[in-house]
């Protein structure tokens, strides 16, 4: 660094007690600090989730009975598009990327920022206007939208419903992914420290490469399918609408070509960070670490080639249904290369079993069940009959809630220490993982059966017969948001008045444990050198503060 | 009697549910015993594993292996779903908010409850008049969507007599959950009677003949009824297209 002087100053205190151009408020709307757009991130997401979750929970006490429990049809068909439409659009794409992607991304590169620091605040900004869009559409216009987060048309053209901007803020908030894609692909290819070759980057970095290059190639997609639906329903273009001479399936096609995708962008992330906390506990080096990283691009690259299979019941040709089919079945073997050699980095460990461990297991058991429930539904002559039904919403819940969600709660129990500089009461934290796992697998196994006796999704009423099941369901899913609720508390107890936390709580290897904790500003005084592995627990791999160290040895030698 | 769809399914679910659990079991186990047989008490040096080549080609392979057999048993109980017999009857259903439409090829018409005869195999052939909708019945293990401007379809063979639910599984708007109706599988010449009867006015109805829950013998239809209390949804005889025996169902769905 060249101006050294000025760089120790800005690093004297952390990136919270930085005085900087601007106060209070102001130094975060402002802010172009990775560390504080990836706090702002994990306050609105954390709001946004808990908003969703609660709209989970009324569908489930609706589901308590048959007939009317609390509500009308209409009201239950506008909450569950809006469960799925803050979950997936506001939670599951953005959190990890955006939380712990901008926070540890240029730490673990030994980088200062990324790549474009206000590009990347401008990314929150888009962020926050869709997330608003989409709240104000529910208080405009015809209501809530009430078309299921898919948007499928004709329905979506005909509904009176609010769907035109609650679309619009989908459309928006895609720009804020394929921008924040956009920096952390310039940023992992110009800004890693000098030293780390790609096969010396996190996997978690290599997580986010593959990631990104998702978000920057399917999410123009949707752009276009979404706002062709806005133009469709306000001019009556006839791209989609059979009516006018449109094609109700390319909707489809077009929806799933970026939708399918996404769900690896929603998970690829969870895995890398799994790739992190794995290592760390077991003490030792990742097993595997190419087959990891290059696994991350196999399912990126085949994800792209799977869409297909989300219609295999829409009357698409019945070849296109054999080679989607052969694809999906494909994507598994990846999929498995990575939960194989997780559980292989735990054999001759020496295993400190934490929070953040438990939470691992907690995914490997509940994203192995997600996974391979997701083989009955690549088989044709299964998916068939299993094809929206409460089935599906058991898998993606496994994969979605179970696969990314609980590794949210992992990284946040993980990083935790680090972001905040404080430490959680970690009996409370074991309980309420405890509580969440519990009521997980009783919420949604539960619709495995459902689905498999032939309970459609998206029903607001059912037949008698499937009433027993749905109450165990709820009772599931009461148990699970009483363990997220006290996991979300406990939390909060420990900002507020945990104790402070050390630099490196868990003993990790890779360069966020190397600094203070909370971070200081710059990250780094001097960039660090890199000489080996991210994972390398007997040797040291990292050099901090390259230029001091090149001083003292010129001294010894002098 | 056999039925090639059900037992096709059920048999593919089955394979894959098998190889699932033991995958499933095999990685929790092996999880939970390296967590606790290398924790740090008794295991207090990590030895520093980095990676195995010849394991790796063994998990890649063997799934590989594995994950093309499901294919090719879900593939191979497809084909059964998409060929139909030539002998199959041919029934048209027209999927519309909120209800099902049943067209049989001499001009009957049926609302809501499909006929048909025991054993025969049946082609449905599947248009939406409004939105997407998707004709399922579990029993059945069938399934295939209406799309508004195209005609689907699928087959089954009705190889249970009974009354077995059909239901929309494609989400199209407020009352898709009540958008349901019955598969009635009858002896094949009571079909034959039933099919054949001309359609009479509504005055020649006895509509204490058939009692709620025996096998319906006619085209109902739904009203919604408007009471001080609740919207009650009439399933009656459709004047226009009754049978001369009815029957008269009420259902209480509240609204």
């Amino acid at each position: 660094m060249a101006n050294g002087t000025a760089a120790a100053h800005v690093n004297d205190v952390d990136f919270y007690h930085y005085e900087g151009k601007h106060k209070g408020i102001m130094s975060w709307l402002l802010t172009t600090d990775h560390k504080r757009i990836g706090i702002m991130y994990l306050a609105a997401i954390v709001v946004f989730f808990l908003a969703a979750m609660m709209l989970g929970v009324l569908m489930r006490i609706e589901a308590l009975t048959p007939g009317q429990t609390i509500m009308k049809p209409q009201t239950y068909n506008s909450i569950f598009t809006f469960h799925g439409v803050i979950m997936i659009f506001l939670f599951i794409i953005p959190a990890v990327p955006a939380v712990f992607g901008n926070f540890f991304l240029p730490i673990q590169l030994g980088a200062k920022d990324v790549s474009f620091p206000r590009l990347n605040l401008f990314s929150w900004y888009l962020y926050m206007a869709g997330g608003l869009i989409a709240l104000l559409s529910l208080f405009t216009g015809g209501g809530a939208a009430d078309t299921g987060w898919t948007f499928y048309v004709p329905y979506s053209i005909r509904s009176s419903a609010n769907v035109s901007l609650s679309v619009f803020g989908a459309f928006v908030l895609g720009f804020s992914s394929i921008v924040t894609g956009l920096n952390f692909i310039t940023t992992i290819h110009r800004m890693r420290a000098p030293g780390m070759s790609w096969f010396r980057m996190p996997l978690f970095a290599w997580a986010l490469y593959a990631t990104s290059w998702i978000q920057v190639l399917a999410t123009p997609v949707i752009g276009i399918t979404l706002f062709l639906i806005v133009l469709e329903r306000a001019f009556g273009i006839g791209v989609f609408d059979p009516a006018l001479g449109g094609d109700p399936l390319l909707y489809q096609h077009m929806f799933w070509i970026y939708s399918h995708p996404a769900v690896y962008i929603m998970i690829l992330p969870a895995m890398g960070v799994v790739s992190e906390i794995i290592p760390t506990f077991a003490k030792k080096d990742i097993f595997g670490y190419k087959q990891i990283a290059l696994s991350s691009l196999a399912i990126a690259l085949i994800g792209y080639l799977v869409w297909g299979h989300h219609m295999f019941t829409s009357g698409m040709s019945d070849t296109s249904r054999v080679v989607f089919s052969l694809l999906t079945f494909l994507v598994a073997i990846p999929t498995g290369v990575k939960v194989f050699n997780w559980v292989a980095t735990l054999y001759k460990g020496s295993i400190e079993i934490k929070v953040p461990l438990l939470f691992v297991m907690a995914f490997i058991f509940i994203f192995s069940i997600g996974g391979l429930t997701g083989l009955v539904q690549g088989a044709l002559a299964t998916d068939i009959h299993l094809t929206d039904t409460y089935f599906i919403v058991g898998h993606f819940h496994y994969v979605m809630f179970g696969g990314m969600g609980t590794i949210f709660f992992a990284a946040l129990h993980y990083w935790f220490p680090k972001m905040f500089g404080k430490t959680y009461n970690e009996k409370v934290a074991i309980i309420s993982a405890t509580l969440f796992v519990i009521g997980f697998n009783m919420f949604y196994f539960t619709m495995f059966i459902l689905g498999y006796l032939g309970m459609p999704r998206r029903y607001y009423d059912y037949l008698p017969q499937y009433q027993g099941l749905h109450v165990f369901s709820s009772i599931g899913a009461f148990i699970m948001v009483t363990g997220i609720v006290l996991m979300f508390g406990n939390l909060l107890r420990g900002l507020i008045k945990g104790e402070k936390a050390t630099a490196n709580p868990w003993g990790g290897t890779t360069l966020e444990w190397r600094i203070a904790s909370p971070p200081p500003l710059e990250n780094f005084d001097e960039i660090p050198v890199v000489t080996g592995g991210p994972y390398v627990h007997d040797r040291e791999t990292y050099i901090m503060n390259p230029i001091k160290v090149i001083h003292k040895e010129e001294e010894a030698v002098h | 009697m056999d039925n090639p769809i059900i037992n096709s399914v059920d048999n593919v679910f089955i394979l894959i549910v098998s190889i699932s659990v033991f995958f499933l079991l095999l990685v929790t186990v092996a999880m939970i015993y390296f967590v606790i047989r290398y924790r740090k008490k008794r295991n207090p040096q990590a030895s520093n594993i980095t990676g195995n080549t010849s394991l790796e080609v063994v998990w890649t392979v063997i799934p590989t292996v594995l994950v093309l057999i499901m294919f090719w048993y879900g593939w191979s109980g497809f084909q059964t779903m998409r060929n139909v017999p030539a002998d199959a009857m041919v029934i048209k259903v027209t999927g519309r908010m909120w209800s099902w439409t049943f067209d049989y090829d001499n001009g009957k018409k049926s609302d809501t409850l499909l006929y048909v005869p025991f054993g025969k195999p049946i082609k449905m052939e599947i248009q939406s008049a409004d939105v997407n909708h998707s004709f399922y019945i579990p029993a059945y293990r069938v399934k295939e969507d209406a799309i508004p401007g195209r005609t689907n379809y699928l087959w089954f063979q009705p190889t249970m007599m009974g009354e077995f639910d059909i239901m929309c599984a494609e989400y199209c708007g407020m009352n898709h959950s009540y958008m349901l109706g019955k598969l009635i599988v009858m002896k094949p010449e009571d079909f034959e009677v039933w099919k054949n009867t001309l359609p009479k006015p509504l005055d020649t109805l006895k509509s204490d003949s058939l009692r709620v829950g025996t096998i319906p013998k006619d085209s109902l239809r739904v009203d919604t009824v408007k009471t001080t209390k609740d919207t009650v949804k009439i399933m009656q005889v459709d004047p226009k297209i009754a049978d001369s025996v009815g029957q008269r169902k009420i259902r209480r769905m509240k609204k």
